[in-house]
């Protein structure tokens, strides 16, 4: 049954597995679209799609599929009076096993059966699956249903559901634009390291404990408690902003959002550069003035059992990362950029830089940094893989 | 099909939401609301026990809660301290088995509603622990050898603020339904419902009043339900003339919780 409609939903990328369709088949089994058609909308919107974000790619697809197309031609007035006024006022009641066999007719063949019964219909029909008519099954008339038609006269019958459909009033919803960070975040998990030490109260049941403490008491229950294993994983991020960086803005607020996300580091600290890290660094994405802190701080007081992850495209004028005179924001500095990145790499073991871009392919003056940096440093893709083999590099010793 | 629901006398429902509901309930999966703060989400679970007549359990979901909470535990500590001093039933595990809330949903006689409130709280594993028993209704109790299976499948209703996406797997065993805020003409229903009687123009200038501050693109929380229906009954006790409501928003501070969104606010009235 209609099975051209799973796959345009596939198409149009809703993710609808074989169980959900399954699913609306037993629901229809059950009739619980009470035989109507907006009762149908909703129903495969509830069971097919999961999210708020998707309803609209629904929708676009719905009308798309189910959306007959209005005849336009002369008629013959009496059908035209039937139509409009019909004798019996046309429920939302349809046999959809008939009305779904139509799916298959072309729009060609649509006009042609439409003109011959044009020719042979002497009187009003209302309800059926053959006549022009209204509140039925066929091809033709108003307010009636079938996945394909030509409405003649009247209003659609399906115009409810289609109404809500065309509304298309979750397209604010629509997020190509969320990232679903799910995947991101559970490669964040990789980055545990638990322990005991951590300054929690003494809160789980400490079996070896109690039994030692139970023999040492001459038997005597003495039940131990042992502070819970925590992770203490403690994370630097740097990223670069701004410049070449706009162009995957999006796919860095997704590994921020997931590196944020993740509540289960210990600590987790977050400053911005432009291009190369110089003397000075940021706390705000913007590199406002006002958040500029120095560089040496971080250096100086997060220890270097901080896991760093930096990320950047590693593309800038050769003179930004090896001259010391790069006039940065105002201030001249006149240490190079290669320097304090080699700070960073000498203080702290476990560093990874995650690189959204790729080598640029025509090479020469403008993959000159990449490489520099690429040889010295750990680089990965900022992907699924490659932050994935980024946090497992993080895990080891080098 | 039993029971079906048409919302309750406090409690009133979209027409698309009880047809959700009682797709839910025919097909015997859970269902999953997602929608902004203050629609009711949690209410309609009470709503629903409330028009079926039946018994509500509620889970409420922290972020340190875990699957294992919600099916059983096992308290060994109480065993090994009845075991010194020889108390009864000691040898019977499954006196220090207690059910946690999908445990108890499972051993009920009746059918009972089961809330799952903001799953999105817990950890991000957290719904992929609960597959198998959300889908078969039942449990494996190691410690008694005992399997906990339901007598008769609660209703479950699972509430999400979206804090965390939620695994697909998961995803594809609800029925999914998402509440959008309920425009004027609901929200005056929804409002009947909380007062005995509320002036007609007080009402119209009220929820006036309301959707502007709604569509203020710069307001960061937008004012709920509730927070119209509190700002009514400070409306009413403090016998505010009717006609300043839409122009100087008095109590503005009971619909607006960010100092930011009343300092936007206060820029537009003048």
């Amino acid at each position: 049954m209609f099975t051209a409609f799973f796959y345009l939903l596939r198409s149009r990328g809703l993710k609808v597995s074989m169980n959900e369709w399954m699913t609306l088949m037993e629901a229809l089994d059950k009739g619980l679209h009470q035989s109507s058609f907006t009762g149908f909308y909703y129903l495969c919107r509830s069971v097919l799609v999961k999210s708020e974000a998707d309803f609209d790619k629904f929708d676009g697809a719905f009308l798309e599929f189910f959306k007959g197309v209005e005849f336009e031609g002369e008629l013959p007035p009496e059908l035209m009076d039937w139509l409009t006024n019909p004798k019996e006022k046309p429920g939302d009641q349809f046999d959809m096993e008939r009305a779904m066999q139509n799916e298959w007719i072309s729009q060609a063949e649509i006009q042609k059966m439409f003109l011959e019964r044009l020719e042979e219909q002497k009187e009003e029909h209302n309800g059926g699956s053959y006549w022009v008519g209204t509140g039925g099954v066929s091809v033709f008339g108003n307010s009636g249903f079938s996945p394909r038609g030509i409405r003649v006269g009247g209003e659609g019958g399906k115009r409810r559901a289609f109404q809500v459909a065309s509304e298309r009033k979750f397209r604010d919803f629509r997020q190509d634009n969320t990232l679903d960070t799910r995947q991101f975040q559970m490669a964040f998990r990789r980055l545990r390291q638990f322990s005991a030490k951590a300054e929690e109260a003494k809160t789980e049941f400490d079996i070896d404990g109690t039994i030692r403490e139970t023999c040492d008491n001459a038997g005597k229950l003495k039940v131990v408690y042992d502070r819970p294993r925590k992770n203490t994983v403690k994370v630097l991020l740097l990223m670069d902003s701004g410049g070449s960086m706009d162009y995957y803005s999006r796919l860095c607020s997704m590994l921020f959002q997931s590196v944020s996300k993740s509540n289960h580091f210990k600590d987790l600290q977050v400053f911005y550069f432009h291009n190369c890290i110089y003397s000075k660094i940021y706390t705000d994405p913007q590199l406002r003035p006002k958040s500029v802190i120095p560089t040496d701080w971080i250096l100086k007081n997060l220890s270097s059992e901080y896991k760093v992850i930096i990320v950047g495209d590693a593309q800038m004028e050769p003179s930004e990362l090896l001259d010391g005179s790069y006039y940065n924001y105002g201030v001249r500095d006149n240490i190079p950029g290669i320097e304090w990145l080699t700070r960073f790499r000498e203080k702290y073991p476990h560093l990874v830089w995650l690189n959204p871009s790729e080598r640029p392919y025509w090479g020469g003056w403008w993959a000159k940094t990449y490489d520099i940096i690429h040889k010295d440093f750990d680089m990965y893709d900022l992907s699924i893989d490659g932050l994935n083999a980024a946090l497992k590099k993080l895990m080891v010793n080098r | 099909m039993s029971a079906t629901f048409q919302g309750s006398k406090n409690y009133v429902a979209s027409e698309e939401l009880m047809r959700s509901v009682n797709i839910a309930m025919a097909l015997q999966k859970p269902l999953l609301i997602k929608g902004e703060p203050g629609t009711g989400k949690t209410m309609l679970a009470e709503a629903i026990s409330e028009a079926l007549g039946k018994k509500l359990v509620i889970w409420n979901i922290k972020s340190t809660t875990k699957a294992q909470d919600g099916l059983y535990v096992y308290d060994v500590v109480q065993r090994l301290y009845d075991s010194q001093f020889g108390n009864e039933g000691v040898d019977d595990i499954a006196k220090y088995v207690k059910m946690g809330k999908l445990g108890e949903a499972f051993s009920a006689d009746e059918q009972v509603i089961l809330l799952i409130d903001e799953i999105d709280k817990a950890d991000l594993e957290f719904p992929n622990d609960l597959l198998w028993e959300l889908d078969k209704m039942e449990f494996y109790i190691p410690e008694t050898k005992e399997t906990v299976k339901a007598k008769q499948r609660p209703i479950v209703i699972i509430t999400s603020n979206a804090e965390k996406e939620l695994p697909d797997a998961f995803l594809r065993r609800c029925i999914f339904h998402y509440i959008e805020f309920p425009d004027a003409e609901q929200m005056e229903e929804i409002i009947k419902v909380h007062f005995d009687k509320v002036e007609e123009h007080l009402l119209e200038q009220v929820l006036e009043t309301f959707y502007w501050i709604r569509g203020l693109y710069q307001i960061q929380k937008k004012p709920s339900t509730s927070e119209v229906i509190d700002w009514i009954r400070a409306l009413q006790l403090g016998g505010v003339d009717v006609e300043r409501i839409r122009q100087e928003v008095p109590f503005a501070g009971v619909l607006l919780k960010k100092n930011e969104d009343i300092d936007v606010l206060n820029r537009y009235l003048r």
